[in-house]
């Protein structure tokens, strides 16, 4: 009997890869544990092997196709003496094979449409991209560049963290930076967030400027006292004698299955410190753009970036100079019934959102936050004084959120122009789950974001 | 701690005694006023005196160049006075008036000088130790020669990160010197009853890391321990421990009523191995100072405190402006 050998999933987040290379042909008999394929994920190459015995019936994708879906057939098994023109042949996978399933849309808002996150993102606007030639690239290659663009105009920027050196990041995202600027300047550190925060905040008034990549934010609650206590309050403990100049910066919020551990947003609880600077960018261009201003910056400087959002390309202009500024929120779409204000990855779904609102006939003016501190509450407040009507979205917990804020705000200075109450979004108020059901539900959706839009309208 | 051998003779000079003698008099004299002007409600909060521990800010220091940095913990005042800040800006952040070197905005605990290189004042117990080894690690990175003073206490030394920081200092061959002042109380904890491994300076030989214990209250056991220790850090082998046997007079802050110890046990170590006394009796014994020579410092050291005492009480209260500067530069 003939079996399909899948396109497999190598990492939490895969949606996709590249078939590097074959390292089977057709007619080829293999046994189980036997290495088949090389398979690029975005942040490694990986080693593919068989999980039968058998024998190599017909390889379906060729060596190099790029875009190889998760779980499109990529190569026919058959059992001794059987012929693949035994068995109906599966529909050749191309890389426009289709998305993978959408999320399943929470039990109360069945009837609600629940697009894909896997739209791809290019091409929505951005208010403020300035004029002049643009590339698509990935927010991954967008920090990156942003990072070598900094340590070539300042030598004493530089990278620590776990793996940022010979492994060449965790996540890819410091790729090659060890071959550019040598071990001095990337720095790889032991496991011990605690100890490397503090040696990076005391190396920042030693006079350098000390890049810190967190694996994950998570792993920043073991340095949390010195980003706050020694980074954040330094400058005001000492009459400004002495500030910090750095970033810690790593992906922050849920990745994809990885249980209550790894998937919190820390957005609120930056957000609340004064002393430090918290950007959340959501396209590429927020993220090059945000980070040479973060490493510039005289402060230190939060940057929360997103795993899934990692892989997404966008337009980034490619003036060497560009940055963003901080506490410049950015009009994504604009709207006139409803303003929807979200950051980070909360910006995708709200895009997702305001596409199905359209077709209801519900027009959404969707703002980009970009920086939580300062946060640029006078665009939000126009805009919800045009619409008059406003929902916030993220994903972190929703007691403290940065939509309680942001609604307790326009309350204050623009009660007299809402027509509803602002309601705000957020994950649910539980542990990130694992199983995928729950967590799907755990999670803000743009169906959900629909909902409360369409509560707030009335409609 | 040997009891005290007032007929040794000083391997250090008449001007070197005298030297130590005047800067560890200020510290004490200092503190003293500190203690006085808390009882009078001028200064506020937590207040931590450096009392009996003075020989290891001033042997250490004489040990230093200039460029070298330190850092310490919230008992900082000594650290302060014996790196050469003026007196004056360290009380007066005491009372929490504009002429502190805070502005008034950081207090007993927090205080820094870029000017003498003090890194702070830090309030959470252990923090300041990789801050320390960061410092260090800075000055690596430029190429310079300096070494980082590091000081914590036999409490925070039971501190994870002191232990993150050591690992990293030796992998990295770090010019960090971290001075563990041992004045046998976390707060009221004694060490005994803190750890069952009670040499502290030998952990550091878990990551690789040479270093010794000190008679702390001899200020020129502590100046050839710190020269040891600089002469192997600046020539590039990396953190050295010096563990400073030493002990502190006074209750852990102002609010401590110090029930943990008995007054004998205090008694004994000041009338026995007392860091000032200890010099005085070198000078006078050895024929290389007066009474009256020393009383004429006592009385220099005095008007000098009662000074910046004064100065700390007329110096203003900051103005409301300051509540809101210095957040970002």
């Amino acid at each position: 009997m003939a079996t399909e050998v899948l396109m497999p999933a190598l990492s939490p987040t895969m949606e996709e890869g590249t078939l590097a290379k074959w390292l089977v042909k057709e007619g080829d008999a293999v046994k189980s544990g036997q290495i088949l394929a090389e398979i690029e994920t975005d942040k490694a190459t990986m080693e593919f092997e068989a999980t039968d015995e058998g024998i190599i019936g017909k390889l379906l994708v060729t060596e190099g196709t790029a875009g190889v879906k998760v779980n499109t057939p990529i190569a026919i098994m058959v059992e001794d003496g059987e012929s693949v023109s035994d068995t109906p042949a599966p529909k050749v996978a191309e890389a426009v094979a289709p998305a993978a399933e959408a999320p399943a849309s929470v039990p109360a808002k069945a009837a609600d449409p629940a697009p894909a996150l896997v739209v791809a993102a290019k091409g929505w606007p951005h208010s403020d991209l300035p004029e002049g030639p643009t590339k698509t690239m990935t927010v991954r290659e967008a920090l990156r560049e942003a990072m070598a663009e900094e340590m070539r105009r300042d030598p004493n920027v530089f990278l620590m963290g776990e793996e940022v050196g010979e492994y060449q990041g965790a996540y890819k995202i410091s790729q090659g930076l060890l071959d550019e600027f040598g071990a001095k300047r990337v720095v790889d550190t032991p496991i011990t967030e605690h100890g490397f925060a503090g040696i990076a905040v005391g190396a920042s008034w030693g006079g350098l400027r000390p890049i810190v990549e967190f694996m994950t934010f998570n792993f920043a609650m073991q340095a949390i006292d010195h980003i706050i206590n020694s980074a954040a309050k330094t400058l005001y403990m000492s009459g400004g004698q002495m500030g910090s100049p750095m970033v810690f910066r790593g992906p922050n919020g849920a990745a994809a299955r990885v249980g209550a551990q790894h998937s919190q947003d820390y957005s609120a609880w930056y957000a609340a410190i004064p002393g430090l600077k918290v950007c959340i960018p959501y396209s590429a261009a927020d993220a090059k753009g945000l980070l040479k201003s973060a490493i510039r910056d005289p402060n230190p400087v939060i940057f929360l970036e997103n795993e899934i959002l990692y892989g997404r390309s966008f337009d980034v202009p490619t003036d060497p100079d560009f940055t963003v500024p901080f506490g410049k929120a950015s009009i994504m779409r604009e709207g006139s019934d409803v303003t929807i204000v979200s950051f980070g990855i909360g910006v995708a779904h709200s895009l997702l959102a305001a596409d199905a609102l359209a077709k209801d006939g519900i027009n959404a003016e969707v703002i980009n936050l970009r920086t939580l501190r300062p946060i640029d509450y006078d665009t939000v407040l126009a805009s919800v004084q045009k619409t008059n009507r406003c929902v916030t979205v993220e994903e972190g917990f929703p007691v403290g959120s940065i939509g309680d804020h942001m609604a307790s705000t326009i309350m204050q200075r623009a009660f007299d122009y809402l027509d509803a109450p602002v309601i705000t979004c957020t994950g649910k108020d539980v542990p990130m789950p694992y199983a995928a059901n729950l967590e799907k539900f755990a999670l803000i959706t743009p169906a959900e974001i629909a909902a409360a839009v369409k509560s707030v309208c009335y409609r | 701690m040997a009891a005290k051998k007032p007929a040794e003779r000083p391997n250090a000079s008449k001007e070197e005694l005298l030297k130590y003698y005047r800067e560890m008099l200020l510290i004490r004299r200092f503190e003293e006023k500190a203690g006085q002007l808390y009882g009078m409600g001028l200064i506020g909060g937590f207040c931590h005196l450096y009392i009996g521990q003075e020989a290891v800010v001033v042997g250490l220091e004489a040990a230093a160049k200039e460029g070298d940095k330190r850092v310490t913990s919230y008992r900082d005042h000594g650290h302060m006075l014996a790196c050469g800040m003026d007196p004056k800006g360290v009380m007066a952040e005491l009372t929490g008036r504009i002429g502190g070197y805070s502005k008034g905005k950081g207090g007993s605990m927090h205080m820094f000088s870029k000017e003498k290189h003090f890194y702070g004042g830090h309030g959470i117990v252990g923090a300041q130790v990789p801050l320390g080894a960061g410092l260090a690690f800075a000055d690596k990175y430029l190429g310079n020669d300096n070494v980082t003073f590091t000081y914590f206490g036999d409490g925070a030394a039971n501190q994870g990160q002191v232990y993150e920081a050591y690992n990293m200092a030796e992998l990295w061959n770090l010019p960090v010197i971290f001075v563990i002042e041992n004045n046998g109380y976390a707060m009221g904890t004694s060490v005994k009853r803190s750890t069952k491994s009670p040499s502290l300076w030998e952990r550091g030989a878990a990551y690789g890391i040479k270093g010794e214990a000190v008679d702390g209250m001899d200020v020129l056991a502590v100046k050839a321990a710190g020269e040891k220790a600089v002469a192997a850090c600046r020539a590039g082998q990396g953190p050295y421990i010096l563990e400073m046997m030493t002990y502190r007079y006074r209750g852990h802050s102002m609010s401590d009523p110090a029930k943990y110890r008995t007054r004998e046990e205090v008694e004994k170590m000041r009338s026995e191995k007392d860091a000032i006394e200890h010099v005085r009796d070198l000078l006078l014994q050895g024929g290389l100072a007066s009474d009256d020579d020393l009383k004429a410092i006592d009385k220099e050291i005095k008007a000098q405190v009662n000074e910046s005492a004064e100065f700390s009480k007329e110096s203003p209260e900051p103005p409301v402006e300051e509540l809101w500067t210095d957040i970002y530069a």
